[in-house]
């Protein structure tokens, strides 16, 4: 076989190898998955609640809660997918991830392996935040469409963050580095983005960071999918996306086999 | 008899520091060979360079004739590898541990299965191959990446201290597989290890590293002829030609990694 198509077969049917395996460990242990739906309730429940009493945030004719549920959702993906990268530490200091390095696995698999299943933990704390969100009656458009745009947008999402985790493990290479510095990136990209406020709230430099922040691009594609119905931005944000994925798939590939020196 | 390994004024230093220091040596097909010293002689970062995780500061090394720098792909089909600590996936069972290897090398759909079965077989697991590997013995998760390398066939096994943390049962056991199967298929073995009766017991030739450098090469018994003493054990000789010079340069990461392996294994 020519060696591109060989390539390019390899990294599909090893991130596919991979991502199974991701997968077939929280089926074997589930409750992680449980743990994680506190965070989007106590955001959702408490702050969500309280700040709808306030109206103090303009929310284009929508309650604040239909306004914050994307954020919130995009929030508790792109925090899952943050610490992701951090099994790469983990993995090192077990000797596992020097075992699957001394395969003929393209390096590239690895990450679209762990991008891919971070979506599937994504996908997890979408049905999670669209159950608590009808128990708090609040009105989503749940629709064939509107359900195929949130899973690519999770996807492409929760691997961007997996991605540009995995850059900063293969920097950091201590799990107590990463803990420090994973906190300290998180809450700015949360707060700096349109997530529970809307951009043009904010300060002029606030608004620079928030435009190149990716988790507003996020943010903006599950809102237009979700509440306003508003689809004119959807193809930008999902194009911004895809792109920010790939590149930092690329970066990443190249920079977490260093992890293990 | 065939070379399969060969190293040729090896050297990688790290700043300022000389890890493997311009090292030359070669191993045939079929040997057992042991590779001592004390910790930090470089022993671990050799086989790191081997194995391809690592780029040499110069020099070169070759696995059946492929340079492991300019043809990693290659080398890699050739050879496995299992490193000191815990590489076997505790939330996965044996059989998924074994699945994921055996996709991640390429073993056609219809062989998968049987080839399994067979390593199951081969190192008594097969009652446990459904278990979460976090409920295992030391001495089985330690079979177990065995087995895991084992799958492709390789030509060359390369391990880094194999039976450190295991109790001399275990490590018989492991040591009982290894060498079977070493005769059913040829397969090369190298190993790192402190242990020298571990040595003594099993292999073709020893080399000693110290600090960075091979201090001395060849069998057991012309080491210890070597060393001028009749009665000398393999223990004497090590100090004889390693001067006993302990040097200390493990550094925190690696002795809390190497204490966790062996609280894991143990």
């Amino acid at each position: 076989m020519n060696p591109v198509p060989k390539y390019i077969s390899q990294v599909l049917t090893k991130s596919y190898v991979m991502a199974e395996m991701e997968v077939r460990k929280l089926l074997h242990d589930p409750t992680e998955l449980a743990t994680r739906a506190v965070q989007p309730i106590l955001w959702l429940g408490i702050f969500g609640e309280a700040m709808s009493k306030a109206r103090a945030i303009p929310t284009q004719g929508f309650t604040y809660m239909q306004f914050i549920t994307p954020g919130i959702l995009t929030q508790s993906i792109t925090f899952v997918a943050i610490f992701y990268g951090i099994s790469i530490i983990w993995e090192r200091d077990m000797g596992l991830l020097q075992k699957i390095l001394v395969t003929p696995t393209p390096r590239l698999a690895l990450v679209w392996g762990k991008m891919i299943s971070a979506g599937v933990r994504g996908l997890s704390q979408a049905v999670i935040v669209f159950l608590f969100a009808l128990i708090l009656q609040i009105h989503l458009q749940l629709t064939l469409f509107s359900i195929t745009g949130v899973i690519i947008l999770t996807m492409l999402g929760a691997g961007f963050f997996t991605g540009l985790s995995m850059i900063i493990a293969a920097l950091v290479k201590t799990r107590e580095r990463f803990m420090g510095i994973g906190q300290v990136i998180t809450l700015p990209l949360f707060f700096a983005s349109n997530a529970i406020y809307p951009i043009n709230i904010m300060p002029e430099w606030l608004q620079v960071v928030a435009n190149v922040n990716p988790l507003s691009y996020m943010v903006d594609g599950l809102r237009a999918l979700l509440v306003t119905g508003d689809f004119s931005q959807l193809p930008l944000d999902i194009v911004v996306l895809f792109a920010a994925t790939l590149g930092i798939s690329f970066a990443s590939a190249y920079l977490y086999p260093k992890v293990i020196e | 008899m065939p070379t399969i390994l060969t190293v040729t004024n090896l050297t990688k230093r790290f700043d300022d520091f000389t890890a493997v220091d311009a090292i030359s040596f070669s191993v045939e097909r079929g040997e057992i060979f042991a590779f001592l010293g004390p910790n930090g002689a470089g022993k671990t970062t050799t086989i790191r360079i081997l194995i391809t995780l690592l780029a040499p500061t110069s020099g070169e090394a070759k696995i059946e004739g492929y340079d492991v720098v300019r043809h990693p792909a290659e080398v890699r089909r050739l050879i496995g590898y299992v490193p000191q600590m815990i590489s076997v996936d505790g939330m996965l069972t044996a059989y998924e541990n074994l699945m994921l290897m055996a996709r991640l090398y390429d073993i056609p759909f219809r062989e998968r299965k049987e080839r399994i079965q067979e390593i199951l077989k081969f190192l008594d697991l097969e009652d446990h191959a459904r278990a979460l590997v976090r409920t295992y013995s030391g001495g089985m998760i330690r079979k177990l990446e065995i087995g895991q390398t084992m799958l492709h066939h390789p030509r060359i096994l390369f391990l880094d201290e194999p039976t450190t943390g295991l109790d001399p049962v275990a490590k018989q056991n492991v040591w009982d597989h290894l060498l079977e199967l070493h005769d059913k298929f040829g397969t090369t073995i190298f190993f790192s290890t402190h242990n020298m009766d571990e040595a003594e017991d099993v292999c073709t030739r020893v080399a000693i590293m110290n600090t960075g450098k091979i201090a001395i090469i060849g069998t057991t018994s012309e080491l210890k002829e070597k060393t001028g003493n009749s009665e000398a054990t393999l223990e004497d000789s090590f100090v004889f030609f390693t001067g006993n010079s302990l040097r200390e340069t493990t550094n925190f990461r690696e002795v809390r990694s190497a204490r966790r392996a062996e609280r894991r294994l143990g």
